[in-house]
């Protein structure tokens, strides 16, 4: 009797302990929620009211305290456009290296640390890299050509690590189907591998080139322009992007209550560019992986 | 019929050209790491050169344009990078790991369809929008609460680096909460523990080496970060003295004098020196977290 009463009530403490302890974990998830559905609401309610046809088909007037933020919307098209030219193909090809050729040893292990330290390698530091290698030592001078390859070294280790995911969707048995007839090793890839992952490389591919779209820090002296009273003609030329427009309307600008107002129209542009494209993947991600399932 | 017209030695010699050249572009990442070590190196010699190790290691002055006496201290600025990403990680590291147990242990399937992918989301917002919501939404509300006439501190920047580092910790941990085997929390509820205390005793333990390396990668992620602190600490160059003072980081420092130099001066070269600071601090912090999440691989298969 006495140990079984001891026992219960240990229990129920114990409940309790496991009671309040969920309740702090849920907490947590409603507190982190909480904070980026604010932030989301903030720009949202602010930069709705700024957001317009003109402000998204017309260029900056007056300064940069009215018009719109069509430049910018451009030149982040352009230079996102030269990443993509050159970090998805690179990108495909390194994971078709690691996934389909390489064998276990210490070269493959030095390729996948190199990339998982790319990956931390601050956005800063690829700007001062862009800087010294693109604008001086191969005179691209800044320009767009200088910031879309140092944002293409920036997104190559996400590219590489999101292609070979996609790699490894593809079941052996296609592989082993086409060497079992015959097939070299690059019949195999081409005709077995690469048709059923290259959705899922283009997912991964666009998820890092938009994060490159946002990123500020590497082309703000590889070739990025505070104004230009024109659209750029030729890959030697400067360019607006969206977010050192944003730096710029938020902190550099003269009179920066006016030009406040229309950065949060700039901000929401950006958010919803991320949202979009996160959200598409997400779907692809989906739809890929009930196709496999099936 | 095709496979077999292209064997032969003009066929093997097609595929041994294929296969180089898919390793050359495997090999092109160690390439880029080792280059932009190399020329940060090559950049910075004439600062220290010019500079001297003694003074940029030990002084706290950083005042390239002074018209009496330059002088290029990094101390400050390395300073306000680490109390910044210290405050960061006192609040996200617990948050994190709190959101990564729930996601991993207590959260029902759905719950976690829906709660992963908006953290995933948090991770995609560019940095210059969340450095713009730290100078017009937690900047006001701090200067509010402590009564500043602004809200441009160290304690905005350790704020938004928090919020910024969660992904990076959540996802980290909870992959490495679940990569503890099933056997391990079976064990201890056929003993009687609850969710609760398997939780807290077992599957964390086991998988805290994991979730201390989320922490360094975290932390890696909030010492190389940018815009966000450019915006919203303030950028005031004196050495920092509390989390409410104005503060100026490594990286900030970087992206405001680059702009402003003339190239291949001795400021220009000191820039770069600052950069391979950080390319070295965030490149041992990434190693070592690496090291630790393989030997858990090991440890744990």
């Amino acid at each position: 009797m006495k140990t079984s009463v001891r026992k219960s009530r240990k229990n129920s403490k114990s409940q309790l302990t496991q009671f309040l302890g969920f309740l702090v974990l849920r907490l947590s998830v409603y507190l982190v929620l909480f904070v980026l559905i604010y932030f989301l609401y903030d720009v949202l309610s602010h930069g709705s009211k700024v957001i317009s046809w003109e402000f998204l088909s017309q260029a900056p007037r007056k300064g940069m305290t009215e018009g719109g933020i069509f430049p910018a919307i451009f030149g982040t098209f352009l230079v996102t456009l030269i990443t993509a030219a050159v970090a998805v193909p690179l990108g495909m090809a390194a994971a078709i290296y690691l996934n389909e050729y390489a064998r276990a040893g210490r070269l493959t292990r030095l390729i996948r640390l190199s990339i998982r330290n790319l990956a931390g390698v601050p956005s800063v530091v690829y700007g001062l890299f862009g800087v010294i290698l693109f604008v001086n030592l191969l005179k691209l001078g800044t320009s767009l050509l200088s910031a879309g390859l140092t944002l293409a070294l920036l997104t190559l280790p996400w590219t590489i690590t999101a292609s070979e995911e996609a790699l490894k969707t593809v079941p052996d048995s296609y592989r082993e189907g086409a060497l079992a007839l015959g097939a070299t090793r690059w019949q195999m890839i081409r005709t077995n591998v690469l048709p059923y992952s290259i959705p899922g490389m283009l997912t991964g591919a666009i998820l890092g080139l938009a994060r490159a779209a946002g990123e500020t820090a590497p082309i703000m002296f590889t070739g990025v322009a505070f104004y230009l009273p024109f659209l750029p003609a030729s890959l030697k030329d400067q360019f607006m992007a969206l977010p050192y427009h944003l730096y710029v309307m938020a902190t550099q600008h003269h009179s920066l209550d006016r030009a406040k107002s229309l950065a949060y129209g700039t901000a929401l542009v950006l958010i919803v560019f991320v949202i979009l494209f996160n959200l598409t993947a997400v779907i692809i991600r989906s739809r890929l992986r009930r196709k496999w399932k099936n | 019929m095709r496979s077999v017209k292209k064997k032969g030695v003009f066929g093997d010699l097609r595929e041994s050209f294929i296969h180089r050249l898919f390793q050359a572009s495997g090999m092109l990442a160690i390439l880029i790491l080792a280059g932009i070590l190399a020329l940060l190196i090559y950049t910075s010699v004439p600062a220290f050169k010019e500079i001297g190790f003694k003074e940029f290691l030990t002084s706290t002055r950083w005042d390239p344009t002074s018209p009496e006496k330059p002088e290029y201290g990094f101390l400050s600025m390395l300073a306000s990078t680490v109390m910044i990403t210290m405050g960061a990680m006192l609040l996200a590291f617990p948050l994190g790991v709190a959101v990564a147990s729930y996601l991993s242990d207590v959260a029902s399937p759905r719950v976690r369809e829906i709660v992963k992918p908006i953290v995933e989301l948090l991770a995609a917002i560019p940095s210059v929008v969340v450095g713009f919501i730290g100078l017009t939404l937690v900047g006001p509300f701090l200067a509010r609460i402590f009564n500043l006439s602004n809200g441009l501190n160290a304690l905005n920047g350790s704020l938004l680096l928090a919020i910024m580092a969660l992904p990076t910790i959540i996802s980290i941990s909870e992959d490495s909460l679940n990569a503890v085997p099933a056997a391990y929390s079976e064990a201890s509820l056929a003993l009687g523990a609850n969710v609760w205390q398997t939780l807290i005793k077992i599957k964390i333990p086991a998988a805290a080496s994991g979730i201390i390396a989320s922490l360094m990668l975290g932390m890696g992620r909030a010492i190389g970060e940018t815009m966000t602190v450019l915006m919203a600490t303030g950028n005031a160059r004196a050495f920092p003295h509390g989390f409410l003072q104005s503060v100026r980081t490594l990286t900030a420092n970087i992206a405001i004098e680059l702009g402003e130099v003339p190239f291949f001066s001795t400021h220009y070269y000191a820039l770069f020196a600052l950069g391979l600071v950080l390319f070295l601090i965030t490149f041992f912090i990434n190693l070592s977290a690496d090291v630790i999440l393989e030997k858990q691989k090991r440890k744990l298969q």
